[in-house]
């Protein structure tokens, strides 16, 4: 196989991991390792510095719309900023010391619980709990965009979604993912912020996070022009059209056909963790 | 909130996209550039199998730069991929600059924090 051969096949294939990504909502990085390992036998190290940066592309594009539309809360964003990123440090030098094997392990457990987490759509009615401190302290409380106006609400929760949010970044950090599930989770389920609003502002932060981890891949050599390139080309061109039809179309059944094959890849993973094979 | 404020708020909220937005553009033809020149120049692909890591000029930022200007298409693509995570940055130094404007000295804090942590992942010795 020539280079040009080589870099299409990748394109192609990261083309469809973007795609997929978009639309299941569980982000190209996440679509896009197990296919290189699983199927192109690429080794770990050099799957996730690609990944990462593809996540960077993505998260960016995607962030400035939703910035744009108001759904985004910056204040909590930036002040979770620093759980994640500190996380995605701590993160990506602990790559340096685990097996190949165990970070294979550990991202095919990160790939199904992701894959489950993206059906669940998320109640945009929270019944609203009132102030609370250190959110009050902290100026969160907010205001977002619905049918029937502005809508204003409390955020809560902060210390223990400050701590998810840690967990989050540590593991973009090890996996060069976005993580964005575990974001969702932390300002959905323990800051109580409407689901709209941890979307998006969870994508609003996976870029810094992503960036955080992506600066010690470099340096550390796990970042590959050769696949790199055709890799997050690949991913945002493939994410751009996913974020088109879905906007379009009712992809209900798209989207469960689309998390057994990812389920199917992530358990692909872990055994070929156990197995030695990855 | 007031209305002058929050017609300030949307501006910088509309310069913030702007950035991200044309960061990664800029990111993606830089890339794109040095990824047909790498093309043209290297028939045979690197094997990926087993990892080796990069050589020195590919992951530092002067190194890169040096790689770049020589028109190397994989220092080009290093360098696009430079811009991709120097647009996230640029965006949190906004952030800081937006914070000091309205005079939230709690979220310059916060900011300045993010941005430390930030340019020590990208420039730390290690």
């Amino acid at each position: 196989m020539n280079s040009l051969e080589f870099t299409t096949l990748i394109f192609a294939g990261s083309l469809l991991a973007g795609f997929l990504g978009a639309l299941t909502g569980l982000g190209g990085g996440v679509v896009v390792v197990p296919l290189l390992t699983v199927i192109f036998g690429v080794d770990i190290h050099y799957a996730i510095g690609a990944a990462l940066v593809s996540v960077i592309a993505t998260s960016s594009g995607a962030a400035a719309a939703y910035v744009r539309e108001g759904y985004s809360n910056i204040r909590v964003g930036m002040f979770l900023e620093m759980a994640t990123t500190t996380g995605a440090l701590a993160g990506a030098t602990l790559v340096l010391y685990l097996h190949a094997s165990v970070i294979a392990i550990i991202f095919g457990l990160v790939l199904i619980y992701s894959a489950l987490v993206s059906f669940h759509e998320g109640s945009f009615l929270k019944p609203d709990q009132g102030p609370d401190p250190i959110a009050t302290w902290l100026h969160m409380d907010s205001t977002y965009p619905t049918s029937s106006g502005l809508v204003s609400y409390h955020v809560r929760g902060v210390p223990m979604g400050f701590l998810l949010m840690v967990v989050a970044g540590v593991l973009s950090g090890l996996l060069g993912i976005g993580s964005g599930a575990v974001k969702v989770l932390a300002m959905d389920k323990a800051m109580k912020l409407p689901f709209k609003v941890s979307t998006t502002t969870s994508n609003f932060m996976i870029g810094v996070t992503a960036a955080a981890g992506a600066g010690i891949y470099l340096s550390r050599g796990y970042i590959d022009p050769g696949l790199a390139m055709p890799v997050m080309l690949g991913v945002l061109a493939g994410s751009l059209t996913g974020a088109r039809v879905l906007a379009d179309a009712k992809v209900r059944v798209l989207r469960v056909v689309f998390a057994v094959v990812i389920g199917a890849l992530a358990i692909e993973m872990i055994y070929s963790g156990f197995t030695g094979k990855i | 909130m007031n209305g002058k404020s929050a017609r300030t708020d949307q501006r910088i909220d509309e310069l913030m996209g702007l950035l991200l937005r044309s960061g990664v553009l800029l990111a993606a033809c830089i890339v794109l550039v040095g990824g047909v020149i790498y093309l043209a120049r290297h028939p045979r692909p690197s094997d990926y199998r087993v990892f080796q890591g990069e050589p020195e000029n590919l992951r530092t930022i002067s190194g890169i730069f040096s790689e770049a200007t020589a028109r190397h298409g994989r220092g080009l693509i290093q360098l696009g991929l430079l811009v991709l995570i120097g647009t996230p940055i640029s965006r949190v130094t906004f952030s800081v600059l937006a914070f000091l404007y309205r005079r939230d000295r709690k979220y310059v804090v916060f900011t300045l924090i993010v941005l430390g942590l930030l340019l020590y992942s990208l420039l730390g010795r290690r």
